[in-house]
């Protein structure tokens, strides 16, 4: 008994901590799906754009060198943030916005295709070019911290261990989560975001620029993305191809917080992380992510608005 | 209908030309090549003839496609069974596989359906993981290759491949054309639309799905075959389920050569590129052919096809400046101004039985708070015309989705012939006579008007020929079948109305709910409309038409219902409604009634 409590607070403590990064991850995609309504494919690749991005900030840069190996990899991470949202603006000022926002009333099905394959294309071009520039070899920003662990308890007999890194990561992660809802919610930039994305059509009559909020939109989403990617790196080795292991993650996430909802997006996000984490006491695990998948259609089926969305999608 | 030559020649030709390049090449890697080419077009068909034909993207295709694809390995390997027998069962699996998935995700829609679509092939590829089929090699049977499709020469896969391709080709040509196609493709339009057409939208998105399915699985054991090797990955992988949206969105959405280009050119791009530069620069072959999706999208976002062939059209349109002459039956519509003469009604309805067509009781429905329509009765004579006014938000548009089944009413009843339809789906009621319009038009741009019309035929036609007639009937009776041939991309707003008025029409209803069909017409315009709808009145047709205007009801309806707060306010004939103060408050509020009564 004892030893199931045990096994189950553990699973629960893992699952909060990978849930708080992945909730992260969500709200990067969930702040481009609610405002642009565009399907991004190529998010996870952008993610792991960010993993590398960290990667050479910590060990290329110089960070490693002057921060050290506790605090450098955490100020790489951090760096990488806006080199993505750079990245992302570039991105959708050149490509995205060429089959989305007010242009996609002229194209077939409102873009949705053209949009699809335009990303496919952009995900393709990322992982296949990652793979020529980064090499296959994996990599992993580690740090002393990655292999100890605080211990809490004994309680009752009982300890649990919280990995140092990871206990980092959540806290860094849940800090990001909160400057972007003040930003989104208290800020001018914001309003004019969530004008946009309430009614583009209205907002435009405004005087918003919905075109210049999109593109502000996918910058802020590919970045906090980045940040993301890089804290799971602290943990996780990757390689250019680790994009595709977690886009479906991150569109479960935001579909079973709701689209368009950035709050629940990464409640989506951990949700995800806790199924991940506590179905491993239950299921052999390889099946750990079938089991994602389950949860994600039963919930798709049974409150396809998510957790805090509404439905918006009518007649 | 038999497919006709000119669609049946490109298919051949096709073939023919496919044929004779494979089998001149002897090279066993480049025969491999021809292969998956038509391996990932019938995929691509496959994914089109759901997706593209109905719009419902479905990311998840790799499902059909693995099980069809361990359906011959496992078969084979644990049964021992020829893949001559293993194709049609697994085409049979992944059509019920299509089947089991299709029914609860189509309640689904846009893209919530796209991303459940996505976890079901991952879903499963995690569980035959989890089962030990990391990677199944398909038994070598050197005794009998032809019983058990092992082939020395690589071009007999070729062969077969090609007959695939064709045999789903052939197949889609006739979906495409049938009234399957036309049903798919009103789906895509407006599913609202199509249902209140009499298309029962849940059967017909089923049986798309099931038969995409059952081709996704076939072409998936046949590939098995091809490679003798099945991982996982590379069956129920997300790539296969992107390489079938990518040929087919390539190359074009919604028509048979869309993947069959993409393939065509994507494939031996992509494998040759990792053949010549593949081991210098791992992930060459991805980077140019995410290069060349991306180029293509952004100079034709809705597919090559659809682009070349919008080229070829302007310039025959172009070169041949008056293709109308061309139509001998100069039908125009009935000359507004000889039509509407106001007043001379009134003496026939009289005259006139008072029979009832259709009767509103009580009718009722909340949305949350807001009692959109409350306590709404009215009876709707026979062969008269029913004007339903009201500001914006008065609860019109309501009142009609619960007249057609859209909505079920909190309480009511709506009574045809004196039966209660209350509960009955839209489709049904349109068999039983009902029509209706809509507010939003959202026409096929590239399909004509007689190809836009002939949907809403399908639910009296029991033939597709019958159909094309009901069509043309309806587009005589109102007007266009000048320009029936006209696609509709090129009409202005009258005469989309005038189309959508036809295809309500088309399918014999004998009450015609209509909503706001004058809006965004000018003058003159509305004059011809209102002067059709007069017309149909009199050839037996009951008519309720929604506007938030009076302008130009007063001139065509019998009686006025007028709605405010989703109540009845009052209900009267054209002269005593215009000089009702109740319905000049509703409108321009106090202070004009009391101005309008001097």
């Amino acid at each position: 008994m004892t030893q199931f409590l045990e096994g189950f607070l553990q699973a629960l403590f893992a699952g909060l901590l990978i849930g708080a990064i992945y909730g992260l991850m969500c709200v990067g995609l969930g702040l481009i799906f609610g405002v642009m309504r565009v399907i991004n494919f190529a998010h996870g690749d952008f993610m792991m754009l960010g993993m590398y991005a960290a990667f050479y900030c910590f060990t290329a840069l110089g960070v490693q060198s002057v921060f050290g190996n506790t605090a450098g990899p955490f100020v790489a991470i951090l760096m990488a943030g806006p080199i993505l949202a750079l990245f992302g603006y570039i991105v959708h000022r050149a490509l995205i916005s060429r089959v989305s926002g007010t242009r996609t009333s002229l194209l077939e099905g409102d873009g949705h295709y053209a949009q699809l394959i335009l990303t496919l294309g952009i995900a393709l071009i990322l992982q296949n070019g990652g793979l020529i520039v980064f090499g296959s070899v994996l990599a992993s920003i580690r740090t002393p911290l990655s292999s100890s662990a605080w211990e809490l308890g004994p309680f009752f007999d009982i300890s649990i261990f919280v990995n140092k890194a990871r206990g980092i990561d959540a806290v860094v992660s849940l800090l990001t989560m909160t400057l972007l809802t003040l930003l989104i919610t208290r800020s001018r930039l914001g309003k004019s975001l969530r004008a946009a994305a309430d009614n583009p059509v209205a907002a435009t009559y405004m005087g918003i620029d919905v075109d210049r909020a999109h593109r502000i939109a996918f910058a802020l989403g590919t970045g906090v993305t980045a940040i993301a990617g890089g804290l799971l790196a602290t943990n996780y080795p990757f390689q250019p191809f680790v994009g595709l292991e977690y886009v479906i993650v991150m569109y479960a996430g935001v579909v079973l917080g709701g689209m368009g909802s950035i709050t629940g997006a990464f409640w989506g996000g951990m949700t995800i992380g806790l199924v991940q984490q506590m179905s491993t006491i239950v299921l052999p695990t390889q099946l750990q992510n079938a089991a994602i998948f389950v949860v994600f259609l039963l919930i798709i089926f049974f409150r396809p608005q998510g957790f805090f969305g509404r439905m918006v999608e009518r007649t | 209908m038999m497919p006709s030559f000119k669609s049946l020649a490109p298919v051949l030709a096709f073939a023919v030309v496919y044929a004779a390049v494979s089998l001149s090449i002897t090279n066993s890697y480049y025969q491999l090549v021809m292969t998956l080419v038509l391996v990932w077009a019938v995929f691509g068909l496959s994914w089109n003839l759901l997706s593209g034909y109905t719009g419902l993207i479905s990311f998840g295709h790799a499902a059909f496609f693995g099980i069809g694809a361990y359906t011959t390995a496992l078969g084979q390997i644990y049964f021992d069974l020829s893949p001559w027998l293993l194709i049609p069962i697994a085409a049979m699996l992944g059509g019920l596989a299509g089947l089991l998935v299709g029914f609860p995700t189509f309640r689904l829609q846009g893209h919530y359906f796209a991303l459940a679509m996505l976890a079901y092939p991952l879903a499963i590829l995690y569980v035959f993981e989890w089962l030990g089929f990391q990677e199944v090699t398909l038994p070598i049977k050197r005794e009998n290759p032809i019983a058990y499709m092992q082939f020395s020469d690589g071009r007999a896969y070729t062969m077969l491949a090609l007959a695939m391709l064709i045999g789903t080709i052939l197949l889609s040509q006739w979906i495409e054309r049938s009234r399957f196609g036309m049903a798919l493709l009103a789906i895509k339009q407006n599913e609202a639309a199509a249902e209140a057409a009499g298309i029962n939208t849940l059967v017909w998105k089923l049986r798309a799905i099931t038969l995409s399915g059952a081709i996704a699985g076939a072409i998936g054991a046949f590939y098995a075959i091809v490679l003798l090797v099945v991982t996982p990955q590379s069956v129920f992988g997300m790539l296969v389920s992107a390489q079938a949206l990518t040929v087919g969105m390539f190359g074009g959405v919604g028509t048979v050569w869309g993947p069959v280009i993409g393939s065509v050119i994507l494939i031996p791009l992509a494998e040759t590129l990792n053949a010549e530069a593949g081991t210098r620069f791992p992930g060459i072959q991805g980077v140019i052919f995410g290069l060349a999706i991306v180029c293509v999208i952004l100079v034709a976002p809705e597919g090559l096809f659809w682009k070349v062939r919008d080229l070829l059209r302007k310039r025959h349109v172009i070169a041949v400046p008056k293709p109308a002459s061309a139509y001998p039956i100069p039908d125009r519509p009935l000359e507004p101004a000889t039509v509407i003469s106001p007043a001379p009604k009134a003496a026939a309805k009289v005259v006139a039985p008072a029979e009832i067509a259709l009767e509103v009781r009580g009718l009722s429905r909340s949305f949350g708070g807001l009692k959109a329509v409350q306590d709404v009765s009215f009876r709707l004579r026979r062969n008269s015309i029913l004007g339903i006014i009201g500001p914006n938000g008065a609860g019109k548009t309501t009142l009609f989705n619960l007249m057609n089944g859209f909505l079920r009413p909190d309480a009511g009843e709506v009574l045809i012939d004196g039966h209660n339809t209350v509960g009955r789906k839209p489709h049904e009621l349109c068999e039983a006579g009902i029509g209706r319009t809509f507010q939003i038009m959202r026409p096929f741009q590239r399909m004509s008007i007689s190809d836009n019309v002939v949907v809403g035929a399908y639910v009296r036609a029991k033939t597709d020929d019958e159909a094309s007639k009901l069509a043309a009937e309806a587009i005589a009776r109102v007007g266009l079948s000048a320009i029936a041939h006209r696609m509709a991309g090129e009409l202005t707003t009258k005469e989309l109305r005038l189309m959508e008025l036809a295809r309500a029409l088309a399918g014999q209803p004998r009450i015609l709910l209509l909503d706001e069909t004058l809006a965004g017409l000018g003058h003159g315009e509305a004059d011809e409309v209102v002067a059709v709808i007069q017309q149909l009145a009199k050839q037996d047709v009951t008519i309720a038409i929604i506007e938030h205007t009076m302008q130009a009801m007063v001139r065509l309806v019998d009686s006025f219902l007028v709605l405010d707060h989703g109540a009845v306010l009052v209900e009267g004939e054209p002269e005593t409604i215009t000089r009702d103060t109740r319905v000049i408050e509703a409108y321009l509020g106090k202070k004009w009634a009391a101005h309008a009564q001097h």
